[in-house]
């Protein structure tokens, strides 16, 4: 009874209450549990209040956040916003939805738009920047100083349209992985290896001992193809260098580029040999519908030894896979036979603004700062979080995995490049770029597929 | 099929009993209960019989299959396919365990008994305002003679062409501006709009079939519109009214589009609470099995316990003998 009452709004003028209150009593044991287990780490943190009482007296307001992040993950953001809460009185109203995407273009052109969205693609920043240029507002002048001091300028120039910046970075991902064995590994006495060559060494030594090395899967809803982008995007990285895989997602150079095919070979040379994949999964044919998801799970079975995955793929384990360097399941830097570079994939969110009240303007330099994403680090017990932003400090960190995160897109070396997908227009790396793998990994040559999407790049 | 007023069977069979034992002997059969036992005949072929077991076990595989799996361990959901448990049956490998509906009843922040509440202070409204308006809309365009009657009727039965789709941006710019965003009376509005045409259609070709006489008679004995309305046409109208019901909370019920584009946080539906818990990126589809057939108990329970109805109503709109 109590419950409903709480959960307020129309629930108690509904019809057909006998029903809903024989629910809610049935439900009244547990709504403990959902709420109190994952929250109230985060409690310890302090920040300084400072910065954000410039923004006047905010007691009372509310912010609304829309984002694609949703359980678990959810809990972990919500509890780091709380040191923010407490400095201002704020209330910050978070929601997620799996159909983000598709739901705050609707909302923007409803005139509904939240105040705070995470867009976890510069291109999504770009198609509202361009579409609706009066709902979206720039990022205000503390929320800029921040970004300027504690992330480089290629970050910075991703939540940058036409000049103008609007979206600082939030969380980031780091997709150079390649998932193993440690146990493995130390059984057979394979080393990590350092160099692409070494690599490729190591999977014919693989094969040799009558193993098969890979398993890989690109399956993934609506999306499938995708896992096979990054893929790609990292062997461009190595083969061709980050200069021309500039180029290539601006389309300075055509997709079907001799130096970009070069990289889909060289990408084939794995995903397409029959004998380095599938291991524990079936044939090359099967890359393409295996769910990405569980691709990798035959590390754990002992029948595959190498997934390249990205950071993300700490939380798709399943319950109870030990990641550590002396775990179950590791990973390590896909390496490169760069000698001065190291080329890195990175993904992340994006904090656009759809109004410029001086809560939502607190809120989003909260987010910039260092402090907030130390109190995410510590509001992350579990790990598989990490950010770009190099106030982090890595001992906050929650997992050995998360501190090599960091400390990778804290290397002066590493060469970071956004995944090119999320680049490119909408056709092509939301579109044809995903089927293209799926077409490539199912038959058709690179040069056929490159020349179909480049065909499907649009005009203007 | 067009011209067998497929009789309530029940009544026709107590009638016989009835007959059958007053007089001691086998009495004349009527037209109609000649051509019912002879429908029953060619429904009851072998073949006709065979052909519907068979359908019937191809449409139930999937979710057989749904079930078995929602009762899987996650490790073997992903490994193998459900259909494996009955091997496994055999020598004993199986494993089943409740942890796919522990997870998806009381996991992180799935609290889907909220969402349960939600569901259903969603769809009762939804289904009640479509009927009660459809009820007097369908009296009107039956028993009432205005100007235009006619094409006002096929325009709203027109209407039933629009898609749903098309209609939820500049439904959502309206209730935006009329303030009304993320209450319930948005998808009570939006539901009940998109559910009118067909409840309207339905209904008044229901009421159309009343015979015109009853309606008469009820005039001459002095009773208006809303005496007529109450209690001549409503009391005939119910198998009507229970199919469009049933028709309309299916529908509510396992909307997922109006509820994802019109509520939010707290007023979310079951449907969309289920959609979410495949995690933000995916990799915790397994427990969605677990969330369907939660989701799924409540449609059940009404199917099944208004079937009678729901097949009577399937043909209250279609054309009678």
């Amino acid at each position: 009874m109590t419950r409903i009452r709480r959960r307020g709004t129309g629930a108690a003028i509904a019809g057909g209450l006998g029903l809903a209150l024989a629910l809610a009593a049935c439900s009244d044991g547990d709504s403990g549990g959902g709420s109190t287990d994952g929250g109230d780490t985060g409690a310890a943190t302090e920040i300084d209040c400072a910065p954000y009482e410039e923004f006047g007296d905010l007691e009372g307001t509310s912010v609304s956040i829309y984002t694609s992040i949703v359980e678990p993950e959810q809990q972990t953001q919500e509890d780091s916003y709380d040191p923010f809460e407490e400095c201002t009185g704020v209330t910050v109203e978070y929601e997620g939805s799996r159909e983000f995407e598709a739901q705050l273009l609707v909302r923007i052109q409803a005139g509904n738009a939240p105040d705070i969205a995470y867009l976890p693609q510069p291109g999504l920043l770009k198609t509202i920047v361009g579409d609706f240029p009066d709902a979206i507002v720039p990022a205000p002048d503390a929320t800029v100083a921040n970004v300027d001091e504690f992330f480089s300028a290629s970050w910075k120039e991703y939540g940058t349209v036409d000049g103008t910046f609007y979206a600082a970075p939030l969380g980031s991902n780091v997709k150079s992985y390649v998932w193993y064995s440690p146990s493995m590994f130390s059984d057979a006495g394979y080393e990590v290896p350092e160099t692409w060559e070494d690599l490729i060494a190591l999977s014919d030594q693989i094969v040799d001992d009558g193993a098969m090395p890979w398993c890989a899967g690109v399956e993934s809803g609506d999306a499938t193809g995708w896992p096979g982008t990054d893929f790609i995007e990292d062997i461009v990285l190595r083969t061709a260098g980050p200069e021309v895989y500039d180029q290539w997602y601006t389309h300075e150079i055509p997709f079907n580029d001799p130096q970009i095919v070069d990289a889909w070979d060289t990408a084939g040379e794995i995903l397409k040999n029959p004998d380095y994949v599938n291991a524990g999964l079936g044939g090359v044919d099967s890359i393409a519908t295996t769910p990405w998801t569980d691709a990798g799970y035959p590390i754990l079975d002992g029948t595959c030894w190498l997934h390249r995955a990205a950071n993300f793929y700490a939380t798709q384990w399943p319950e109870g896979t030990e990641v550590a360097p002396d775990g179950d399941v590791y990973a390590f830097y896909l390496p490169t036979d760069q000698s001065d570079i190291k080329p890195v994939l990175g993904g992340g969110e994006f904090v656009a603004a759809f109004d410029d009240r001086p809560e939502v303007q607190a809120f989003q330099t909260y987010l910039s700062s260092a402090d907030w994403a130390n109190a995410k680090a510590k509001t992350t017990p579990m790990g598989g979080w990490v950010s770009a932003n190099n106030g982090l400090d890595p001992e906050n960190l929650a997992t050995e995995f998360d501190k090599l995160s960091a400390e990778i897109l804290a290397d002066p070396d590493s060469v970071i490049r956004f995944d090119a997908s999320d680049l490119m227009p909408g056709e092509v790396g939301a579109g044809t770029f995903w089927t293209g793998i799926v077409n490539w990994l199912t038959g058709s040559s690179t040069q056929e597929v490159t020349d179909q999407i480049e065909a499907s790049w649009p005009a203007s | 099929m067009t011209t067998t007023p497929l009789p309530p069977t029940a009544p026709v069979g107590e009638a016989l009993d009835e007959t059958a034992s007053a007089d001691g002997k086998p009495r004349r059969l009527s037209r109609l209960e000649k051509r019912a036992i002879a429908t029953k005949g060619k429904l009851s072929s072998p073949w006709a019989s065979g052909l519907a077991i068979l359908i019937a076990i191809l449409w139930t595989v999937p979710s057989v299959g749904l079930l078995v799996t929602s009762f899987r361990p996650e490790l073997d959901i992903r490994r193998s396919g459900w259909w494996t448990v009955f091997g496994g049956l055999f020598n004993g490998e199986a494993e089943f365990t409740l942890d796919n509906y522990q997870q998806a009843l009381f996991g992180s922040g799935a609290n889907l008994a909220t969402y349960f509440v939600n569901s259903f202070v969603i769809t009762i409204p939804a289904v009640v305002i479509p009927i009660t308006l459809a009820l007097l809309a369908a009296y009107a365009f039956a028993w009432i003679d205005f100007k235009g009657r006619e094409f006002l009727f096929v325009a709203v039965f027109a209407l039933q062409v629009v898609p749903l789709q098309v209609a939820l941006v500049p439904l959502l710019t309206d209730f935006v501006n009329l303030g009304v965003n993320g209450s319930f009376w948005t998808v009570w509005i939006a539901h009940a709009t998109f559910g009118l045409p067909l409840a309207i259609f339905l209904l008044h070709n229901f009421m159309k079939d009343i015979p015109a006489s009853l309606v008469e008679a009820a005039r001459v004995d002095g009773a208006g519109h809303v005496k007529i309305f109450l209690r001549v046409l409503l009391p005939l109208l119910v198998p009507a009214i229970a199919a469009f019901g049933i028709f309309q909370f299916l529908w509510v019920w396992n909307d997922l589009l109006v509820g994802l584009t019109f509520t939010n946080v707290g007023s979310r539906p079951l449907t969309v609470a289920v959609a979410e818990m495949a995690g933000s990126r995916g990799g915790d589809w397994h427990v969605l099995t677990a969330g369907a057939f939660i989701s799924m108990v409540v449609p059940l329970i009404v199917f099944i316990s208004l079937q009678r109805y729901f097949v009577r109503g399937l043909l209250a709109g279609s054309v009678k003998g």
